[in-house]
């Protein structure tokens, strides 16, 4: 019984802790997301060569080969620092890899994303808030050789910055994920709320995909990719949800109204404890599933569906309540808290929001 | 990370389910001589008191393995392993802690033997959240404190034989927390009145207990004069792990899962109600963070790390499922659901109802919700004390 990360996992913790504040700290975050793509491809190389971009690459294939529990610490650190690198779509395509590509292919394409030479996304559903076969619409037709592709993928993530796309598309009535390079396609980005999380729109003019990059995609492996992107975000909502409330705790800590500390009032000291046993809890749920990613994938739905159910309203509240709990400068540009609050609403629907999630817990509960 | 015992802790699971095959008959069973055998056949397995140190006649077992015990007692509905639930709880950890040798020698077997029932006489009329103001009085004479004065909510207190009593022998003192002992009271003592309340359940299990010139001898003080509160305190943070609650929290999920089924509204299973639905799993979610944040607290204590107050993490889950789950219940059924045991519309024989009234006794027994909040805010989070 172990419930618990070990000294080599908090290691990685203190390093992505570090380059968090000393490359990437806020002011450095906010200047790389008003440029185009958000991305700063020397810090990436950096990430590959400490071995991060490699931590679920099995060593066959080039990487660390270590294990989704790994790979939270991680996500949980860069979250906290709202790093607007494509963490989440670099460990959502290496899944999608290892699901559904030949040997081949991962042999090539795994060793250079470890190594940072290949910025890869992965786009799943069609609809901008549907968890659903269905929901996948973009169509494919064969003809001889490949299949041809019309049409938009949109809120695809890290778009403006990927080399590499991997899309879910529908070939009549079966799934398929075809992989394609930034030439063959057009890139817009689509500009949203939560500018450290850069997403925008993936076009097909008429593009013919050789048949070797069109590969068949169960419903079981679009299940686990899903959860696997939830486990993703949520990881990084841990830490960026742990951020904002220690800067509001801080805050409390200093701001003096009617001759006291704001954190004396309960208003403000009951919220912020109740802020804990939310942040408290999705953490431990969210640590469970990612645990049940390698070592109990049958469990990883209703572990998921726990984590990201109470995380994507618990951190939507958290982000508006830090705002308010800080007054007017909370309200401001200049002042970090309302970055936290853009990033839980960039959470809530992303891979399933709540309704999708505790509905899922009740099936799979037997109600 | 992992989740898997080893195979001594597996063996000990295995050994408390085939005892629990051996000896725990279903409940329509259970003769009226069970109990008692019941409570002898635990003792002499080593499971009451189960981590006390063995020289006092407690287990000496540790902390996976009495998560362990804790789990499958209550997978297994058994009853209580000892009839004094604040005897093993806090007195006897206490006594252990702060007793002089003869005080363990005398109070000790009894507790594990379930041959004397223990109460707590901590909260005031004036003096409940703020415990450490309270103000029944002690006096020194010779070898005797001269008792006086009252304390309420004392659960059990009718049909206890021993309560373990918060006094003050000092009164200004610079901080509210000195000059309180601890003293150890028969509750037959002369001059020792007792009082039933009745709860809005109709249930009658505390009480007013009142002092006129209590006599009790200084031999039967805990710890030293004046170091009460540490006593209480440290006896109290003899925190429990959660382990056994989330277990019967899921069976009482599950109950309600079948309510939902049996339910209808709108013409339909009420289990099809996406709203019905979504908040099933809310308590679900709620139970299952209980359960993952108490396993990462059993990993901090197993690796020797000091806990802070992460305890009340899960006793504020604790409270509200505590009103929600059953209220949630009662709200689902309607009339019926309001109906008691003894009428032909009460739904599963009343007992939603019953304990739709009963929430008090955990969520406000314990230290409220809001000073469950305080205690984060203030010792985790080190935010202003009120
Ligand atoms: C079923 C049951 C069994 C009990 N058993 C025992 C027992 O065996 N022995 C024993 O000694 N006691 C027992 N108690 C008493 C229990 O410990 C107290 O009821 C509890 O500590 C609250 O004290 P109080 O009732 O005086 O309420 P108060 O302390 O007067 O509180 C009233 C309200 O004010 C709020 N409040 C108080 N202080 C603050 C603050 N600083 N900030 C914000 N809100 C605050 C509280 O949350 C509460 O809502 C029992 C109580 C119950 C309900």
């Amino acid at each position: 019984m172990n419930f618990g990360f070990s000294e080599e996992q908090e290691m990685l913790r203190d390093q992505v802790r570090r380059f968090m504040q000393e490359d990437l700290g806020l002011p450095q975050v906010k200047a790389l997301t008003k440029a185009s793509t958000g991305f700063d491809p020397a810090l990436w190389q950096k990430a590959a060569s400490l071995g991060w971009l490699g931590l679920t690459i099995p060593e066959k294939f080039g990487g660390l080969g270590l294990s989704w529990v790994d790979l939270t610490v991680l996500l949980e650190e860069a979250g906290r620092g709202l790093s607007p690198l494509p963490f989440v779509s670099h460990a959502l395509t290496i899944e999608a890899i290892l699901a559904v590509c030949g040997k081949a292919q991962k042999e090539m394409w795994l060793s250079a994303m470890a190594q940072g030479q290949a910025i890869c996304t992965t786009a799943l559903y069609d609809e901008p808030n549907w968890i659903h076969p269905d929901a996948i619409t973009l169509k494919g037709v064969r003809e001889s050789g490949g299949v041809r592709i019309n049409g938009s993928k949109h809120f695809v993530s890290d778009a403006c910055a990927a080399d590499y796309f991997m899309v879910a598309i529908r070939i009549e009535k079966q799934l398929a994920m075809v992989a394609v390079g930034k030439e063959q396609v057009s890139v817009k980005a689509q500009p949203q709320m939560d500018a450290t999380k850069p997403s925008g729109s993936v076009t097909f003019n008429n593009v013919l995909i050789d048949d070797s990059m069109v590969f068949k995609l169960s419903r079981k492996q679009l299940d686990f990719l899903t959860n696997c992107g939830a486990v993703a975000v949520t990881a990084e909502a841990v830490g960026a949800a742990e951020a904002a409330h220690k800067l509001t705790v801080n805050y409390a800590n200093q701001r003096v109204q009617f001759d006291n500390l704001i954190g004396k009032y309960q208003g403000v000291k009951h919220r912020l404890a109740d802020m804990y046993v939310d942040i408290e809890s999705f953490k431990s749920l969210l640590y469970y599933a990612a645990w049940a990613v390698n070592q109990s994938p049958a469990e990883l739905p209703r572990a998921i569906s726990l984590a990201k159910g109470y995380a994507a309203d618990a951190f939507a509240q958290i982000g508006i309540d830090v705002v308010g709990l800080h007054g007017a400068i909370g309200f401001t540009a200049e002042y970090d808290a309302q970055l936290y609050l853009k990033r839980s609403k960039w959470v809530r629907p992303a891979f399933g929001d709540s309704d999708f999630h505790l509905q899922r817990v009740a099936t799979l509960g037997g109600v | 990370m992992d989740f898997d015992y080893s195979p001594a802790e597996e063996a000990f699971r295995q050994e408390i389910r085939a005892f629990l095959k051996a000896n725990l008959p279903p409940k329509e069973q259970r003769g009226p001589e069970f109990l008692k055998k019941w409570l002898q056949k635990v003792r002499v397995k080593g499971w009451v008191g189960f981590s006390w140190p063995k020289e006092f006649g407690g287990g000496g077992g540790g902390i996976v393995e009495q998560a362990i015990l804790r789990e499958e007692m209550a997978l297994a509905k058994a009853p209580p392993l000892g009839t004094s639930f604040m005897g093993l709880a806090w007195v006897g950890p206490g006594i252990i802690q702060y007793g002089t040798e003869e005080q363990k020698r005398r109070f000790i077997p009894d507790i594990l033997d379930s041959k004397v029932i223990w109460c707590t006489g901590y909260s005031e009329p004036n003096h409940g959240s703020d415990l450490a103001k309270i103000q029944c009085k002690a006096v020194r004479e010779g070898d005797e404190y001269v008792v006086n004065g009252q304390k309420i909510w004392t659960s059990g207190a009718p049909w206890s034989q021993w309560i373990i009593l918060l006094t003050r022998t000092e009164i200004n003192t610079e901080s509210k927390h000195k000059g309180i002992t601890c003293l150890l009271v028969p509750m037959n003592s002369p001059g020792l009145e007792v009082k039933p309340i009745e709860n809005m359940a109709g249930d009658r299990h505390f009480a007013e207990v009142f002092f006129k010139d209590v006599r009790v001898p200084v031999a039967d003080r805990l710890g030293d004069e004046g170091d009460g509160w540490k006593v209480t305190v440290s006896a109290l943070a003899n925190e429990r792990s959660s382990i056994g609650e989330v277990t019967q929290m899921f069976e009482k999920l599950d109950s309600l899962k079948g309510l939902v089924q049996s339910t209808h509204r709108n013409g339909q299973p009420a289990a099809k109600d996406p709203a019905v639905r979504k908040r099933l799993a809310t308590f679900e979610m709620k139970i299952a963070a209980m359960k993952y944040n108490g396993l990462r607290y059993l990993t901090k204590q197993i690796r020797g790390e000091p806990l802070t107050s992460e305890t009340s993490v899960n006793k504020l889950h604790r409270a509200s499922l505590e009103i929600e789950m059953d209220d949630f219940a009662v709200a689902l059924t309607g009339q019926s659901g309001l109906q008691l045991r003894g009428s032909d519309s009460a739904v599963d024989r009343g007992s939603w109802a019953k304990s739709s009234l009963s929430w008090p006794n955990v969520v406000i027994g314990g230290g409220t919700p809001n000073i469950q909040r305080n205690i984060i805010a203030e010792r985790i989070l080190h935010l202003p004390k009120d």
